[in-house]
């Protein structure tokens, strides 16, 4: 897998750290942190996902991703993104 | 005794024409008293100790493909127990224990061989470490072993001892650990569950469940409706998609993880070697073949495959522990999907949904756990109750804080 960082353009898997998935919502202080913290959906197909280029230019990225197929449909930064 | 040298040379003299299947291929029936889900190692061992220890009759098996294409067929075959937590290792030293004694159990050759697992150290505080998890495998009756160099050394005197950097120090051995022929795990408890009046049902993948005011009643398969009073779910890589179906969130992530053969050499490995300063480990087959491995990939997967940067890492890893091996070329790998929990440990458990049950999270380590897992799993199956060995593995202990987390790394699958 490659992944096209929007800074450095496509770049190896191996200079990328995982997150995991990208479409959890933190909740607010005080709230059930259970969920978010311990549950997913896991489900095969397409799944937006967190990387940090940690080898490159140090930024967070969401990449969107068929878990079936490593087939890598887009990355953008995580920065500013709503989820 | 269904084999033998007579029958063997009968066989060879009529071109191996009359050799019967070894259990009976079910078509499925309306009704069931228990459903298991995933004809893997561990649904089949679930049916197998249902009909042998509980007594029950009307179980089916429903696997999705055919026996041993999952991942009791892409593992490496080693079976120990050597694990850190009280929570865990009454489990797993029950299914050794089950190991020991499979082979005259079921009446099939596994080729179970004892032949010892050693977890290599190399620092101080790894040592301490070892000896700490081989004075906690004692305390739950597993057998531990904390070996120096010159211990090391007399068993495996061709490892890297004085590289620069992870100079070995000792090891910890389980004498009793060891590998195990995985195919025949499959069938020999396939065979036996069929032959006590199991429904081992091959190409039915279950497509829905059929639940009646919280309870389920049974599953919709592409083979047709069955309706049944109790389903255990023991799926592996795809229990979220399966649980999905009942409407459960599970604390799982499914990964790949991947394995590898090496071309067929003489005897040169005679047990299990664990790397302690990268992630590899290394067994001989009885073929001849260096069967190894390291780390899942790390990320959410449910291709069957993985990638070269851990094909390279594995690698290194070996060419770091045993120079040896460098001019063994590699045959082939492959992957399979595991179930990574949240914590690195396996669930054994009812499910918010009456008469479903939930075999699932064994990470990259189910294979080990077969016999004890199965046996479990048809204890709560039958009893509604957890088996003593299995009291901590439960489903909500991630909500009531009592997780078992054996590295300590938190809520981070691929890190476990």
């Amino acid at each position: 897998m490659r992944i096209p960082c929007p800074f450095c353009g496509p770049r190896d898997i191996n200079e990328f750290a995982y997150s995991g998935d990208a479409t959890l919502t933190r909740p607010a202080d005080g709230e059930d942190m259970h969920d978010y913290v311990y549950l997913r959906d896991n489900l095969a197909g397409v799944h937006k996902e967190h990387w940090y280029h940690a080898a490159g230019c140090h930024a967070w990225l969401t990449v969107t991703r068929n878990v079936s197929t490593h087939e890598i449909l887009d990355a953008a930064l995580a920065h500013g993104a709503t989820s | 005794m269904r084999y033998s040298l007579t029958s063997l040379i009968a066989q060879t003299l009529s071109g191996h024409t009359g050799w019967k299947p070894q259990w009976r291929d079910a078509a499925p029936k309306a009704d069931y008293d228990i459903v298991i889900v995933g004809g893997g190692g561990h649904g089949l061992a679930t049916a197998y100790y249902l009909a042998k220890e509980y007594g029950l009759k009307n179980i089916a098996v429903l696997e999705k493909s055919w026996i041993g294409s999952g991942n009791v067929g892409r593992n490496t075959t080693i079976i120990r127990s050597n694990y850190l937590l009280s929570g865990n290792i009454p489990l797993y030293e029950f299914s050794l224990k089950l190991w020991e004694g499979l082979e005259q159990d079921f009446n099939y050759n596994a080729m179970v061989s004892q032949r010892g697992v050693l977890n290599l150290f190399h620092s101080d505080g790894q040592r301490d470490a070892y000896a700490r998890r081989g004075n906690m495998m004692r305390l739950n009756g597993a057998d531990a072993e904390l070996l120096d160099r010159d211990g090391v050394k007399a068993l495996y005197p061709f490892l890297n001892f004085d590289a620069a950097r992870f100079p070995i120090q000792g090891g910890l051995l389980q004498r009793r650990g060891g590998t195990v022929r995985h195919d025949a795990v499959a069938w020999g408890f396939a065979r036996g569950a069929s032959d006590r009046g199991v429904d081992v049902i091959q190409n039915c993948e279950v497509t829905g469940f059929d639940i009646v005011g919280g309870r389920v009643a049974g599953v919709t398969t592409t083979r047709g409706n069955i309706r049944a009073k109790k389903v255990g779910i023991a799926v592996a890589g795809s229990s979220s998609r399966v649980a999905a179906m009942a409407g459960l969130r599970l604390p799982i992530e499914s990964h790949v993880l991947q394995a590898f053969v090496s071309e067929g050499l003489k005897p040169v490995i005679p047990g299990v070697i664990t790397f302690g300063a990268g992630h590899f480990y290394i067994s001989q087959s009885d073929k001849g073949g260096l069967v190894f491995g390291g780390d899942i990939d790390g990320y959410n997967s449910y291709a069957q495959r993985g990638n070269l940067p851990v094909v390279e890492d594995v690698c290194e890893g070996g060419m770091a522990l045993m120079p040896s091996i460098g001019r063994a070329r590699m045959l082939r790998n492959w992957g399979g999907l595991v179930d990574m929990s949240m914590d690195g440990s396996p669930i054994i458990d009812r499910t918010p949904v009456d008469g479903l049950y939930l075999n699932a999270g064994w990470c990259y380590g189910g294979f080990k756990a077969t016999p004890g897992s199965g046996f479990a799993f048809a204890h709560l199956l039958a009893k509604d109750a957890p088996h003593p060995t299995a009291t901590a593995l439960r489903l909500d202990r991630f909500l009531s804080g009592r997780i078992l987390d054996e590295k300590g790394q938190g809520a981070q699958p691929n890190l476990h």
